[in-house]
């Protein structure tokens, strides 16, 4: 497993503020830095701090107690479900939507959880992958008329929306957009509701893992059957880390249905599932960060590196003859455009082979060459994979 | 944090706090502007958005699409021989861009998933600045992004999308299709299996088991019943079963002499493939031919099921081996381009493309409303489907449609189907707001 | 009465598919303790070992078709076919059981790289991450196949003599019922022959009697001087012919396309834990288990009980039996738990 996270978390309040201020600053300035990498528009920014989100609240419980799920993306799809029904019915504020799908998202996780942690091992993960490929099937098939099956569900005009309704200023005539109490939840706004989430959770996700809680977990991590023998009770714990981890989940489900309100049944899917794991590995398991940089890597493979066609590598390549370029462009168009998927595989091999800790023990190690050619003899006790 | 905590100084933070005051502000320069619509083009050219399936099941049709997207834009711009636009009834667009400016284009990856289609268009509307997005393959993916492009105040030119509620209950006043849909399936395909199979016949449906599904077995049922057919079974199928076979072994003796699959992609090849192997497709029953209809055809999945398409009826859009002067130009046009024949997904794309390119020199702008006004009631011909409208109340086309065939002595890889009637336009028009397609297109939106 | 006897084929035809694949996949695991995710893209391969011969058999040459004006046509007459006549006919016609020859070395010498050139640095990490290499390694492979090959699902029947059906219900004394493919037919007693023969391997030679010693207790074995290691590769090898040969006689079945490891890939580990990590007769039996049960679950007369319960019954199966045994049918303590 990556990285044994116990180093990372015994550091002082005083640097984990300056961290959480740092991270707080390079979020909030996305749109500008983003920009230069051609990722500064609202959606992928979006994106990137609710999939950062969902990372996080995963490796709460993948990270600090080693159980891996494989049906995550069931709480993600339930909780934007919830989050459209409650803007359909009460009304197009974020806030309800939010708060009902972390509710609805840790009832489900309640019950999955309660059934699944009775197992560990893969015997856990195959029960979180049955539990979300049963809830995907249904909700593209027979649960149609609650999820609106392949269509996804949507608001409409014509919805109930009490609360829009009991204060006289429902609109049956244009399709409502969310709102945070009037400030439109599209585009920009909408990012910067989104990263303030993101950080709130960041925050939590650090409090927990500093928390005796948080000790609790990892020491499940580390041995679960010594801490059994010693009469004590785990599942408790684990069971709260995997409630907390869906709610999470929930959460960036219910901001996925906030920022573009239509909640399809493919959210669940394993693969959706599959994803955040893939998320959470590369951009290291166990660390507070790395699962936001792994969401952000994958996401922009997904939305910029599949964006590459002909017409762009031939202008990319136009430096070179004619001949050649015809030749960098098929090369490069085998991972990119169409084959941006072979490009996630090949990347992904070469983490998990090379960087097992991902992309953090990638800065730890050239972070540790840097220091070492300084001449340096700091140790690294701040380091945040260890 | 070891990450960050070297060299945090009051300096950096303060430029933090600049570039953060700075990155509030950003929005309302980018959103909220004095262009009349949004992504109003202002320089020498325009950008097109073509939001196509480049991985999953649907990838080679997608590439496909793309293939006809370029194609178009090259006659747009004046390239090449011109294609369509030689016998396209309207002679708006000269052949040098759209209103004088070049085309360019920009592509994305719709996964055939409706959340990563949505995040390609919103990429393509926030980031590339495309003034239309156009593409799909599949019914959910379409009525996604259509819904988002209605939203965000831009036109969506529909793709291969054969669902009823493309242009029925998920009409959008920005969106437009040119592809058929199942009622009009229903419609051309009842009189050939008449005409073929007689009245008396007992249908048993496989279906696969979402929205698109149901929609085309509602409306075959309709169709046939309407002849007199008895229908003995619906039953659902998930989707991506891949084996089928405890669906289709209970119709050997379920007394029916009619299959109906209303399957697409991968699920219409392997549930045809099994239906042939379990011997189906030469049975008898209540002493009559047992018989298997695929509503919905396409060549790229006549290729996949092979030798099993023989003899089968469908329905299609489009084929390649139509002798109007419009497909033969596009024929011509792409063969000689890729090497091959066009799908019909890459016509209609193409076609959609076109239209649109012409409906902006005609009304003089890419502005949404006064761009859809100029398509709905719009007349034309010479786009190889015959005279066509395209309707203003649902913003569906109304054309011929070709009930095909799977041919028993194919020449070629490409020729696996013939065409058996061209069915003309009146028998496949119906009232816009039937119960199966009422809808409402709301009001368009510039976006602005 | 015959819909039952229908359905309860359907059920063997899958469960044999399923089986064969879960063997495999606890083969590995039994053997080298790896979870191999890249299993389902053995399959893949080895139904694509089927599409390549096929391709290959009909290498043709091109001829000129003056019927089509607009674009450059072509007719395809395979050389086989112009050198043969009729006899290169029935050559093309045996694709299938040609490549599943071919298949055996092929896939062997896949296995063999695949466990020489990645897995084997794996045996000492983390299932975690053995999951997760395999997996990219499975994503590289499927990606691969497209490239070449595209993602429309290709057409590979079987021979013409088999491809009709046979009337089981002669059996019976009711001709006419009982109707059933002789190409799936000949599926079920194939998985059961491998089935059979990966078993008595395992069970009568002194090859496999290492083997077996060395699932049950890998140092030990190693300690008696035994080159447990190289045997071990060599069952990778096995494993992958095996879900290779698979996937050589699914074709006919499932039109291949580049996708459908991943489909089966799933299943198959639900299949591997419902009859408990490690173990070879659970993973068989599990296998038939789900197979039948999906087949009956999807009748009529049990979806209008349950409606959607085919859409579910094998997630739903994994379940129930985890919960009633926390190691699946037949698995043992402390695999894969940790």
């Amino acid at each position: 497993m990556a990285a044994a996270p116990t180093s990372a978390f015994g550091t002082s309040r005083r640097s984990d503020l300056i961290f959480l201020v740092l991270f707080a600053a390079a979020v909030l300035t996305a749109p500008l830095w983003a920009s230069l990498i051609g990722a500064g528009y609202p959606d992928l920014l979006q994106k990137w701090a609710i999939y950062g989100l969902f990372a996080i609240g995963f490796n709460i419980l993948f990270g600090l107690t080693g159980y891996l799920s494989f049906g995550h993306a069931a709480f993600l799809g339930v909780g934007s479900y919830t989050a459209v029904w409650s803007f359909k019915l009460l009304g197009m504020n974020v806030l309800p939507a939010v708060f009902f799908a972390m509710i609805t998202a840790a009832v489900f996780a309640l019950a999955i959880g309660y059934i699944s942690l009775r197992r560990s091992g893969i015997y856990f993960s195959i029960l979180t992958l049955a539990f979300a490929q049963m809830s995907y099937n249904l909700a593209y098939s027979v649960l149609t008329p609650i999820t609106n099956g392949e269509t996804g569900l949507t608001v409409l005009p014509s919805d109930p929306r009490i609360l829009e309704q009991l204060a006289g200023v429902r609109d049956t005539v244009s399709t409502p957009t969310t709102s945070l109490f009037g400030l439109e939840m599209t585009g920009y706004p909408g990012f910067y509701f989104c990263a303030v989430v993101l950080i709130i959770g960041f925050f939590v996700a650090m409090k927990i893992a500093r928390s005796p809680f948080g000790t609790m977990l990892k020491a499940i991590k580390s041995n679960q059957t010594r801490m059994n023998y010693t009469g004590f009770n785990t599942r408790p714990y684990t069971l709260a880390a995997f409630i907390i981890s869906g709610m999470y989940a929930g959460l960036a489900g219910a901001l996925l249905a906030s920022t573009d309100p239509l909640a399809g049944a493919e959210r669940m899917q394993w693969t959706a599932s599959g994803e955040v794991v893939l998320m959470t590995i590369l951009g290291g398991a166990g660390t507070l960060l790395g699962p936001v940089l792994g969401a952000a890597v994958i996401k922009y493979f997904e939305n910029i590196f599949s964006a590459f066609n002909d017409q762009v590598l031939m202008e990319m390549f136009n430096w070179l003859p004619e001949t050649l370029q015809e030749a960098a462009v098929a090369v490069a168009g085998l991972f990119v455009g169409e084959g941006w998927h072979l490009t996630l595989g090949v990347v992904f091999m070469l983490i998990v082979i090379f960087l097992p800790g991902g992309i953090m023990e990638g800065i730890r190690r050239v972070q540790k060459l840097f220091r070492r050619s300084d001449g340096a003899s700091r140790t690294d006790t701040a380091s945040e994979s260890a | 944090m070891t990450v960050f905590d070297k060299g945090v100084s009051r300096r950096s933070l303060m430029k933090g706090g600049v570039a953060l005051t700075a990155g509030l502000a950003a929005p309302h320069f980018f959103t909220k502007s004095a262009y009349a619509y949004l992504n109003e083009p202002t320089g020498g050219t325009v950008t097109l958005g073509f939001n196509v399936p480049q991985t999953g099941a649907y990838a080679d049709e997608g590439a496909d699409e793309l293939r006809a997207y370029q194609l178009a834009v090259k006659h747009i711009n004046g390239e090449g021989d011109g294609g369509m636009l030689n016998t396209f009834s309207s002679k708006a667009l000269k052949g040098n861009g759209i209103l004088g400016k070049k085309v360019e284009y920009v592509t994305g990856d719709t996964q055939t998933k409706s959340d990563a289609a949505r995040a390609s268009a919103k990429r393509m509307i926030e980031k590339d600045g495309v003034v239309m997005v156009t593409g799909g393959s599949s019914s959910g993916v379409a009525i996604a992004v259509q819904s988002l492009c209605q939203e965000a105040g831009i036109i969506f030119m529909a793709g291969l999308t054969h669902s009823n509620d493309t242009t029925g209950k998920d009409r959008r006043a920005n969106g437009f299709r040119h592809f058929f849909n199942a009622y009009q399936s229903g419609a051309a395909l009842a009189p050939v299996l008449e005409a073929n199979y007689g009245k008396d016949r007992k249908a048993y449906h496989l279906t696969a088991d979402y929205t698109w599904g149901w929609t085309q077995e509602e409306s075959i049922a309709d169709a046939t019943e309407a002849l007199g057919w008895q229908t003995v079974e619906k039953v659902r199928t998930p989707l991506g079963a891949g084996d089928f076979s405890q669906y289709i072994t209970p119709v050997l003796n379920s007394g029916a002499d009619v299959l109906i699959l209303n399957h697409y992609g991968k699920d219409m090849v392997n549930s045809l493939t099994q239906a042939v192997q379990f011997g189906l497709r030469d049975k008898q029953v209540n002493g009559k031919d047992f018989a298997i209809v695929v509503p919905l055809y396409s060549r790229l999945m006549a290729q996949g099921a092979g030798e099993n398409v023989k003899g089968i009826f469908g329905s299609t859009n489009w084929h390649w081996s139509l002798s109007d002067a419009g497909s033969q130009a596009f024929v011509k046009s792409f063969g000689a381009e890729y090497g091959f024949p066009p799908s019909q997904a890459a016509h209609t794309c193409y076609v959609q493309a076109l239209l649109y390119a012409d409906a902006a020199e005609r009304a003089g702008t890419f502005a949404p409303c006064e761009l859809g006004k100029a398509l709905e009631g719009f007349e034309f011909d010479g786009m190889g489907n015959g005279p066509t409208l395209y309707r203003a109340e649902d913003h569906q086309c109304f054309k011929k449609v070709l009930v095909v065939k799977g041919k028993d002595n194919p020449s070629s890889q490409f020729d696996l189907l013939e065409v058996v009637q061209e069915v003309p336009r009146e028998q496949v028009t119906y009232d816009a707001n039937i119960p199966q397609f009422a809808g409402s297109l709301g009001s368009c939106n510039n976006g602005a | 009465m015959d819909a039952f006897v229908l359905q309860m084929l359907n059920g063997l035809d899958k469960g044999g598919a399923y089986a064969l694949i879960a063997l495999g996949l606890t083969l590995i695991f039994g053997t080298l303790g790896v979870v191999n995710f890249a299993h389902g893209a053995l399959f893949m391969l080895g139904a694509f070992c089927a599409v390549t011969i096929q391709k290959l058999l009909t290498l043709s040459k091109k001829v000129k078709d003056e019927s089509i004006t607009f674009f450059d046509a072509y007719k395809e007459i395979p050389y086989l076919e112009t050198w043969f006549g009729d006899t290169g006919l029935v050559i093309i016609d045996y694709a299938v059981p040609i490549s599943l020859l071919a298949a055996i070395p092929i896939m062997l010498i896949i296995g063999l790289i695949m466990e020489r050139g990645l897995i084997r640095f794996f045996y000492n990490r983390s299932h975690a991450e053995q999951i997760l290499v395999t997996f990219g390694l499975a994503i590289v492979l499927q990606e691969l196949v497209k490239a070449i090959y595209g993602a429309n699902p290709i057409p590979t029947p079987a021979p013409e003599v088999v491809a009709g059906s046979a009337d089981l219900g002669i059996l019976f004394g009711v001709p006419g019922t009982i109707v059933y493919p002789y190409w799936r037919l000949i599926y079920l007693f194939f998985s059961l022959a491998v089935i059979g023969g990966v078993f008595a391997f395992l069970q009568f030679t002194t090859f496999g009697m290492v083997v077996r010693a060395g699932m049950q207790d890998r140092e030990t074995v190693g300690l008696l001087g035994i080159h447990v290691e190289r045997r071990f590769t060599i069952v990778f090898g096995i494993a992958a012919v095996v879900a290779g040969l698979a996937g050589v006689m699914y074709t006919p079945i499932l039109p291949p396309d580049y996708h459908i490891g991943m489909e089966f890939l799933v299943l198959s580990f639900v299949v591997v834990v419902v009859g408990g990590m490690g173990s070879l007769p659970g993973a068989v039996l599990a296998g038939f288990l789900l197979g039948i049960l999906q087949s009956f679950a999807s009748m009529n007369e049990v979806k209008s009980i349950i409606p959607g319960i085919d859409q579910i019954i094998i997630y739903l199966i994994a379940v129930i039996v985890l919960q009633v045994r926390p190691r699946g049918l037949l698995g043992r303590k402390g695999v894969m738990e940790g």
